[in-house]
């Protein structure tokens, strides 16, 4: 996978800081872990150290930009719990590189709660109104650089009320 | 004073603007903290919390943590925790659009260039408008050139208006959705020329001309109107699968529908 070395970003105990400020339930700092007791992460703190492996280990997931000095080994993300549902994610560590991350849980589900009422369909218009029109607040557009916010009509808008 | 043609009079709505990221930061104030030194307090905390971000992320600055990264000088141990938490939202939205959304792209000369652009500035207006939380009794719009954050805390108040752009004819509305509390995002090729490309293909998606999701969370419905635009004809079936979400798809012939509960 052509994906795999652009992944092979960081060592081990970045990857459990970035667990662990998913779920803002571990320690501070990146150099320990302990997330979720029955989703263990692999701590490794130092590039040169060995993983204090509490979690999977040596999956068969063999990867070409798997170095010849080390086997890639699976390291297995703490559940985070995100607004849209559980978070997880595998990694496939080599020579304490990532070479892999694959999700195992992905929301998928019901993110509804609590949303009744807070938006709701658009209505089309009937006649196109005006930029500077009452009835609007604010405008959502396809992205407006600078350079042509002043044709914008989120320009006009904030023209009309500085 | 926007209040000339309503029925009901508004409280009045204070705004601010201010250039970040190359593009325009429009803030929309109603209620008792509007104008006071607390939503000027806030608004400097929100600015900062994009400039910041500007700061890691932007691919156009060679020095960023981004382009360091991405050339390999530095590996992400040596970044800030949110370019990790930046990255893992990409791995999840290319996941979850099938490769319709990825943060990597092929350079001029065949390398990998990682750009998480696409993610970024939902996901810092989603974190720069938690600026204003502390704003008792005061609605709040925060628009970062187009995506939105709407809150409205202000008792008895209706919320937002929010006009949808025609992508055919910029200075006009195709549709209004109100919204309370939640995110607009836009994506389309209006006002940047040719900047979304199907990453599976490197084509310009040509079938839609902007998709409108309205959701919770501005890092995802930034995220969602990115992939909808780039789905071209599967735009409509991929959205419904998304929970919770509605807005507006407004094809190539200008014809528009909308989707969602």
């Amino acid at each position: 996978m052509k994906r795999i070395s652009f992944w092979a970003l960081s060592t081990v105990s970045a990857v459990v800081l970035l667990f662990s400020y998913h779920t803002s339930t571990a320690g501070s700092s990146g150099a320990s872990t302990s997330v979720h007791s029955q989703q263990p992460v692999v701590s490794s703190t130092e590039p040169t150290s060995t993983a204090t492996s509490s979690a999977t280990s040596s999956a068969g997931t063999s990867t070409k930009k798997s170095s010849s000095a080390s086997t890639a080994r699976t390291v297995t993300g703490s559940v985070a719990s995100t607004q849209w549902g559980p978070v997880q994610v595998e990694l496939t560590v080599a020579a304490d590189k990532i070479t892999k991350v694959t999700v195992l849980q992905y929301p998928s589900g019901n993110g509804r709660d609590g949303q009744i009422n807070a938006y709701a369909l658009p209505i089309l218009t009937k006649e196109t109104i005006a930029s500077q029109s009452a009835s609007i607040d604010m405008v959502s557009g396809a992205t407006v650089t600078s350079g042509g916010y002043l044709q914008s009509l989120q320009s006009a808008l904030d023209q009309a009320n500085l | 004073m926007i209040t000339a043609e309503l029925d009901v009079p508004r409280p009045e709505t204070h705004r601010r603007v201010e250039q970040v990221m190359g593009m325009p930061i429009s803030l929309a104030l109603r209620g008792r903290h509007a104008c006071d030194d607390r939503a000027d307090r806030a608004w400097h905390v929100a600015l900062a919390i994009l400039r910041s971000a500007d700061e890691v992320f932007s691919t156009y600055r060679p020095d960023s943590m981004i382009s360091r990264l991405g050339r390999g000088e530095i590996d992400l141990a040596e970044c800030p925790p949110e370019v990790a938490e930046v990255l893992t939202i990409a791995e999840v939205a290319r996941h979850e659009s099938g490769g319709a959304f990825d943060v990597e792209r092929a350079g001029p000369d065949g390398s990998v260039v990682l750009d998480p652009s696409g993610i970024v500035k939902g996901w810092a207006v989603e974190r720069a408008a938690k600026a204003f939380d502390g704003l008792e009794d005061t609605d709040v719009c925060l628009s970062a050139g187009g995506d939105l954050v709407c809150r409205t805390r202000m008792p008895g108040s209706d919320g937002w208006r929010i006009g949808i752009e025609d992508p055919h004819a910029p200075g006009r509305i195709v549709a209004v959705v109100p919204v309370r509390d939640g995110a607009v995002a836009t994506s389309g090729l209006a006002h940047r020329g040719a900047h979304i490309t199907d990453p599976r293909t490197g084509a310009v998606p040509d079938a839609l001309a902007s998709v409108t999701v309205v959701g919770p969370e501005l890092t995802w419905v930034d995220i969602e109107a990115t992939v909808a635009f780039v789905l071209g004809r599967d735009a409509r079936g991929w959205l419904e699968g998304r929970p919770g979400r509605s807005g507006l798809i407004v094809h190539a012939d200008g014809s528009a529908e909308t989707f969602g509960q």
